[in-house]
């Protein structure tokens, strides 16, 4: 399957996939809306992590083998059969974090602003590429194929 | 070829998800003397505090049996299996055989001998049809006061979802403190204190000598100091013991402190299987075999039980005990070893900001990272359980480990790769 693979050598820190993640999963996913009208205000899926010039952007990575998948409680987090990506239906989880805790990339995160419930990537759902990817200027994130 | 899984939980649903990756065509029986459509068993707690209703409990769609071609004999007990006939006996005199056997029953809750034990009003609580029940006597009684016996993580969940219901609560644990078996002392105290301010009455280093009844009913209990603790119903949450009793001693499968498996989770019998909480398998920190109750264990060890039925071969990379649970809206998570033995070797490295509150808490041993306890800030903990899971020297980076900002950006660049690329790039 495709999925979004990292360059930490070519991430300036400029953070423009968490603003295209959050709008993205807004509900106007309209940019000022997102972060000027609407609250709660969207939880970005993808964190920039930044240590003096390292830095770098994270997200799920639909593991072959999902841990969180494997050891949710309640069934919400599933493999989507035709994508492969790792899903979280936010409407059956409870907010346990036992994905949190599994989680080796620490990419799944605490959406407590309504109902809890987990969040993360499902890059980018419908959409050809995911966002994040598409608005990278220096191509620190790529999404493509590989073995 | 017949595949034939008893019990219907997490690990006959892994065994069944890996069972159909390899083997589409072969039947599947489950068999499960509870009559219900697989549910998600740790929201029974959910379920009898209101926090999810019962179209919530699935734990997986409504069509999966039918998806995964699985024929569901629910609401049938096994009463014997008998290896040496390839069959088990089941309830009401009928008999089924099998080419391949997963042994998934799970535990059952012990219930200490203490006179009153069977009154009506005292339950145990595992169970989905526990949770109705102790819902209709709260509804049918008025029940106001409940007194929850054991401290640990199933006990002090029983305690929030009574609470939840109005109902006020006394904990009665036996050790000097609620949670001993995943928390530390400073944890244990923590969470103890969160549960004395939502009103539950906490005692510890004591246990409950009788229950006595009125009209047949539970009145209250007495403890072993004598004290007299009020409560219109008693929930006995003091812990499993595998779900072995349909096991005679001529079928030959070793049952020690579960039934003992191997890594492939074969039983002691030619193509009789064993997973969950009724199996003892592998223990990752311990390097050693012992039951691990806990949910994703219980699937992980169905899904290799399953492909190796199926002919793949796959062996189980070992459990880690680990639970993340909110106690009074505050999460909290623990893996592995939290509380060592003082001195041994351990190097103990620790965070508490008693306000907000917050609580770090991490174990290592040579340099290796063998247990952590979050409370308040889980995020990104399981950062934690992967460095404890590929046993990676923290040396570099033990500086960063209680950081605020501590992520994979801490991590040696190797390793990170490691992580990010996959397979491959080893450390």
């Amino acid at each position: 399957m495709q999925r979004i693979y990292v360059n930490e050598e070519y991430c300036i820190g400029c953070r423009l996939c968490e603003v295209y993640c959050l709008t993205q999963h807004s509900r106007s996913k309209k940019i000022i809306k997102a972060f000027k009208e609407e609250t709660p205000r969207a939880l970005a899926r993808v964190v920039v992590e930044e240590e003096g010039p390292l830095s770098f952007a994270m997200q799920c990575r639909h593991c072959e083998d999902a841990p969180c998948v494997a050891a949710c409680l309640t069934g919400a987090m599933q493999r989507d059969e035709r994508t492969g990506a790792v899903l979280c239906d936010e409407e059956r989880c409870v907010g346990c974090w036992t994905c949190i805790m599994v989680c080796p990339f620490g990419a799944v995160l605490r959406n407590v602003s309504g109902r809890k419930a987990a969040s993360k990537c499902d890059l980018c759902y419908g959409e050809q590429t995911p966002v994040c990817v598409a608005h990278c200027p220096n191509e620190a994130l790529v999404y493509e194929e590989r073995d | 070829m017949r595949y034939v899984i008893i019990g219907n939980s997490a690990a006959a649903v892994g065994a069944i998800e890996a069972i159909r990756r390899c083997d589409a065509e072969n039947p599947i029986t489950v068999i499960a003397d509870e009559p219900h459509h697989v549910y998600s068993r740790p929201l029974i707690s959910y379920l009898l505090g209101g926090m999810v209703d019962e179209t919530q409990m699935d734990y997986r769609p409504r069509d999966f049996y039918t998806r995964y071609r699985v024929e569901a004999m629910l609401g049938v007990a096994v009463t014997q299996v008998s290896p040496q006939e390839w069959s088990l006996a089941l309830t009401g005199g009928g008999t089924l055989t099998y080419d391949r056997l997963l042994i998934a029953t799970g535990g059952r809750p012990f219930v200490p001998p203490v006179p009153g034990v069977d009154l009506e009003g005292a339950f145990t609580f595992t169970r989905l049809d526990d949770a109705r029940s102790i819902a209709r006597y709260i509804e049918r009684y008025g029940a106001r006061t409940a007194l929850v016996v054991g401290g640990g993580l199933i006990g002090l969940k029983t305690a929030e979802a009574l609470m939840a219901r109005g109902l006020r609560v006394t904990i009665v644990e036996l050790a000097d403190r609620i949670l001993s078996m995943t928390f530390d002392h400073t944890a244990s105290k923590l969470a103890e204190s969160l549960l004395r301010r939502a009103g539950a009455d906490v005692r510890t280093g004591l246990t409950v000598k009788e229950i006595v009844e009125k009209k047949g009913r539970v009145d209250h209990a007495v403890l072993q100091d004598g004290e007299r603790v009020e409560c219109d119903l008693v929930v006995f949450a003091i812990g499993v013991r595998p779900n072995v009793g349909f096991i005679p001693p001529e079928a030959g499968i070793r049952v020690n402190r579960g039934i003992v498996v191997n890594r492939r989770m074969q039983t002691s019998v030619p193509n009789v299987y064993a997973a969950g909480d009724c199996a003892e398998g592998y223990d990752l920190l311990l390097g050693e075999n012992r039951p691990i109750a806990i949910w994703p264990n219980a699937y992980r060890q169905g899904y290799v039980a399953g492909c190796n039925m199926a002919g793949v071969e796959r062996e189980d990379e070992g459990g880690i005990p680990m639970n993340s649970v909110e106690v009074c809206s505050i999460p909290t998570i623990s893996v592995g070893l939290t509380d060592p033995p003082e001195g041994d070797g351990y190097e103990i490295l620790e965070r508490y900001d008693r306000a907000t509150p917050a609580y770090k808490r991490l174990v290592l041993r040579d340099n290796r990272l063998v247990g952590a306890i979050c409370i308040g800030v889980v995020d990104r903990a399981g950062i934690y359980t992967g460095l404890i899971r590929d046993r990676v020297d923290v040396t570099p980076f033990k500086d960063y480990l209680l950081a605020g900002n501590f992520g994979l950006i801490s991590l040696p660049r190797e390793y990170r790769k490691h992580l990010v690329v996959g397979e491959g790039i080893e450390v």
